[in-house]
């Protein structure tokens, strides 16, 4: 099945009907395939099999398409890399197009660290058959074996050196074949491309002033919606007297159905002007009854929940004698995208077209379709960058908010843009967490029993159903919420990464899955890793002071795959971390470790944090990570990638936390939500790659969130001599803690 | 009408003298780089240089821009032709989803132009005002390290070119 499709292959499948189909990606997917049980190509070729969904070549050249979308992380460029690698081309001989309803395939969400795996295989996997597909034409016409013939440049290259190019090879439908369960892949020795540092694509244009976000789209007779939003959740619109609004320069409308209310102008300030003028009119009765946010983890705890023990293992034989047992919190975070959610809209025959950030624009579709009542065809979603998301932002309300305005205003294209308190206001949270653990030390002081419980919401309200998006639920007429669920395991939800990859005599892990959402909660980078390895990997280090042991040793003690023992040695090693070390006055040293979902990325973190006893202010110093990936693509953007994580996650660590009263949400700028500035940036930050050529990528977008938070917080509990187990790890919380 | 130098162009724009120049500069100039963040002048996304200094475009209404000039990101350089602030941006790949970036840029293009070897200390102190949510900022440092030393040594080749 490895070797080169031959034509006889390929007469057997034409004579099976497959090539008679034309060469139109609508007939492409119209195609795709029910579930079988019979083995299915790699990544998502297993649901879109066809391989020009993938790859197609024609006279505008070659061009590699994927289903997911470009949120600042590189992929656009790593797929290039792969399909330029696969196909033997020049990396500048592919154009990459991303997301769009009308052009690319189903790939769902670009979320959970999925995108290399799923769609980078696919591309992967197709390219190099399409190759394939390309030599066996070329033998055909040549009349010689395909075994015979190479690539290059583009061309396939007989050894009497007639060659033949791509373009020319591919008339007809050859490429409008379903996938091979197996693929000849390059051997990665051999790469030219992929495993390099390319630059990428879309930087260029970013440092320039080109048009490169959502936020840059200007369509002729395009108009500005600012959208005006209840002042708290549930609020009923009572009274607004629109008159005097629409008769405010460049207001071209005034739209309100139910709770929902929007303006229309010709220039965007005058958009703004007439939001704050509608805002003010408005007259709304608020019911709101949030839960008290300095009691969250009671009010977690308390809420009602759906229990089930997720592990479980015994050895009767194992008996610990010492115990130690601890609570770990995280409240309400925000996303926090520098650029508050945009999206432009345009009815237009009957079709309304949207151009939007969403992470996913066929689930995000079916719910615009369902708010609007009318049939998916009708909706045309195109993903267009915007700022980084992190998850589960704004940006698919926002989609929303534009086609229901767009649709009182047919033929004119319509720019909703949410301004900084909405979407700091009204984003879907990353949701509150409780964890409970409680563990034994035997008498060799390695782990003999661990319980760890994990209190938590869903961690997606993503669309899908429209009742997700908030225009959706205000408008007259309004979808309800869809019930949440539980993100089922291997992956989780709440419960992600909950069950330890530690090997440990007795374990009994349970999830405590909260329905009832008393905040607005979603999907945000790394769900409940974020939380649950935060717990699990502050819980080792103080289990290994509770041992008399070192961190990095008693983890080690516990681990036995090789690729996580590999990363904690290699992050140990590169920060020079010593059994023993002591930090200089005031500073301490961390460790952390996890494996994404316990099936992804590999990444373990070092870090040496400051402690100002005499403030309490908490800063990172410097960080060390190792990070294996799998067959890494581009190893820079890898690199950026975790940096990245480590920053954020020690944003979220140390300072924040959705803030709310009794009825409304109280953080809702930069002011009331304050985030990581560049004097708690640290010295330094190194990562290292263990690269695995030719084995499986395994995604890197959100592998470093909980190691980095755990890490940091090691450090400072070894710098301060005081554990603090909510978070954020505040000032005031530190220097409290340190006073006691 | 009002009228503003932006990029070494007078443009005369028909926008009320409140408008914040953010949305001059996007609208009527339909310049992309500076970008709406807050309009709370707390995130620094939005930041261009106005005779020499960095200011927050989504706070500055255009009735205080007269008789001063304007420049943003696309007044610098180009993709074909990049200043050094750009060069170096580019090289050191500093940017996530890039959103803060012209902010930053612009920055630390102020910083550059009064000192032309900022310390690393300086050069934090100087972008404490913007924020960047994907945590590039190491890159960012770097970058801005870079355009100093670009920038140098563009000045020593063009004090030659003066030379000769």
């Amino acid at each position: 099945m490895n070797g080169p499709i031959n034509p006889d292959r390929r007469q057997v499948l034409a004579a099976g009907g497959a090539l008679i189909v034309s060469f139109s990606l609508p007939v492409a997917f119209a195609q795709e395939h029910a579930p079988t049980a019979a083995p299915k190509p790699p990544g998502s070729l297993a649901k879109s099999p066809y391989l020009d969904a993938w790859i197609r070549i024609d006279a505008g050249g070659i061009t590699a398409f994927t289903g997911k979308v470009e949120l600042g992380q590189g992929f656009k460029t790593a797929f290039q890399q792969i399909a330029a690698e696969e196909l033997d081309v020049p990396f500048e001989a592919i154009k990459v197009v991303t997301a769009d309803t009308g052009r690319t395939a189903n790939e769902g969400y670009t979320a959970g660290s999925h995108s290399m795996q799923d769609s980078g295989t696919a591309i992967q996997n197709a390219a190099a058959q399409v190759r394939a597909l390309l030599i066996a034409e070329a033998a055909r016409r040549f009349d010689l074996p395909a075994e015979s013939l190479r690539t290059a440049n583009g061309a396939v290259i007989a050894p009497d050196a007639r060659h033949l190019g791509y373009g020319d090879l591919v008339a007809g439908d050859i490429l409008h074949v379903e996938a091979q369960v197996k693929s000849n892949l390059k051997d990665p020795a051999t790469y030219k491309v992929m495993g390099h540092p390319v630059p990428r694509v879309d930087i260029p244009a970013k440092v320039t002033g080109g048009a490169a976000y959502v936020q840059d789209i200007r369509l002729p007779g395009m108009l500005h919606a600012r959208v005006v939003r209840p002042p708290s959740y549930g609020a009923e619109l009572t009274e607004c007297d629109t008159a005097l609004i629409e008769k405010l320069p460049g207001v071209v409308k005034v739209v309100r159905s139910g709770n929902f209310l929007a303006v229309v102008a010709q220039k965007e300030f005058q958009a703004i002007k007439a939001m704050r003028a509608l805002s003010a009119a408005a007259k709304w009765t608020e019911t709101a009854r949030l839960p008290n946010e300095n009691d969250l983890p009671h009010v977690v705890t308390n809420l009602p929940s759906q229990d089930s023990v997720i592990f479980e293992v015994g050895d009767p034989a194992a008996t610990g004698k010492k115990t130690l047992e601890v609570s770990y919190t995280r409240p309400y975070q925000s996303h926090g995208s520098i650029g508050p959610s945009c999206a432009v809209a345009q009815l237009d025959d009957d079709i309304m077209t949207v151009w939007t950030h969403t992470q996913g624009v066929y689930p995000d579709r079916a719910g615009i379709a369902q708010m609007l009542r009318v049939p998916t065809a009708k909706v045309h979603l195109i993903h267009v960058e915007g700022s980084g998301c992190y998850g589960h932002n704004g940006a698919d309300d926002a989609a929303a908010d534009a086609a229901l305005i767009a649709r009182e205003l047919p033929g004119k294209p319509v720019r909703v843009q949410w301004m900084r308190e909405q979407e700091h206001g009204w984003e879907p949270y990353g949701p509150a967490m409780v964890t409970r653990l409680k563990a034994s030390l035997d008498d060799g002081g390695a782990i003999a029993s661990w319980n760890f419980e994990v209190w938590s919401n869903t961690h997606s309200m993503r669309p899908g159903g429209g009742g997700c998006m908030l225009a959706a639920q205000l408008m007259a007429d309004p979808l309800a919420i869809p019930a949440p669920k539980p993100l089922p395991l291997p992956e989780g939800g709440g419960d992600r990464n909950a069950i330890p990859i530690y090997k440990f005599p007795n374990a009994h892990i349970v999830h405590h899955f909260i329905p009832s959402m008393p905040v607005r909660i979603s999907a945000m980078r790394g769900l409940g890793a974020y939380h649950n390895v935060f717990s699990i990997e502050s819980f080792m280090s103080e289990l290994a002071e509770l041992a008399g042991a070192d961190p990095v040793e008693f983890r080690l003690k516990h681990l036995d795959d090789p690729r996580a023992r590999e990363v904690v040695e290699k992050a140990a090693r590169e920060f020079g971390w010593q059994k023993g070390q002591t930090a200089p006055e005031g500073r301490g040293y961390g460790f952390a470790f996890a494996r994404y979902k316990n099936l992804s990325a590999y990444c373990a973190i070092a870090t040496e944090a400051e402690v100002n006893r005499e403030t309490g202010r908490p800063r990172l110093v410097r960080a060390v990570a190792a990070v294996d990936s799998g067959q890494v693509v581009n190893p820079d953007g890898l690199i950026n990638q975790v940096e990245g994580a480590i920053v954020q996650s020690t944003s979220w660590t140390l300072y924040e936390a959705v803030t709310f009263d009794e009825r409304r949400i109280t953080s809702i700028d930069w002011q009331t939500y304050p985030i990581l500035r560049f004097d708690a940036v640290p010295e330094k930050i190194d990562v290292h790659i263990i690269n695995r050529p030719g084995l499986p990528f395994l995604g890197s977008g959100e592998t470093g969130q909980g190691p980095a938070a755990a890490s940091v917080a090691n450090a400072i509990a070894n710098a301060a001599g005081k554990r603090i187990r909510d978070l954020p790890l505040t000032r005031k919380k530190i220097k409290e803690a340190i006073d006691a | 009408m009002t009228t503003l130098k932006i990029n070494g162009q007078v443009h005369e724009i028909d926008a009320d003298p409140d408008t914040p120049l953010l949305y001059v500069l996007r609208d009527e100039l339909k310049l992309n780089a500076a970008k709406f963040g807050c309009g709370l002048g707390q995130c620094g996304s939005c930041t261009v240089i106005v005779d020499g200094k960095a200011v927050l475009s989504c706070v500055t209404p255009v009735l205080l821009l007269k008789d001063k000039e304007v420049t943003t990101l696309e007044g610098l350089g180009t993709v074909d032709k990049p200043a050094p602030i750009q060069r170096a941006f580019i090289e050191e790949q500093a940017a996530q989803c890039g959103y803060c970036i012209a902010g930053m840029m612009m920055r630390a293009q102020a910083l550059l132009q009064r000192n032309s070897k900022p310390s690393d200390a300086q050069i934090r102190s100087e972008l404490q005002s913007n924020l960047c949510r994907c945590g590039t900022h190491m890159r960012i440092l770097r970058a801005v390290h870079r355009a100093a030393r670009l920038m140098d040594t563009a000045e020593l080749t063009n004090g030659k070119e003066r030379a000769q």
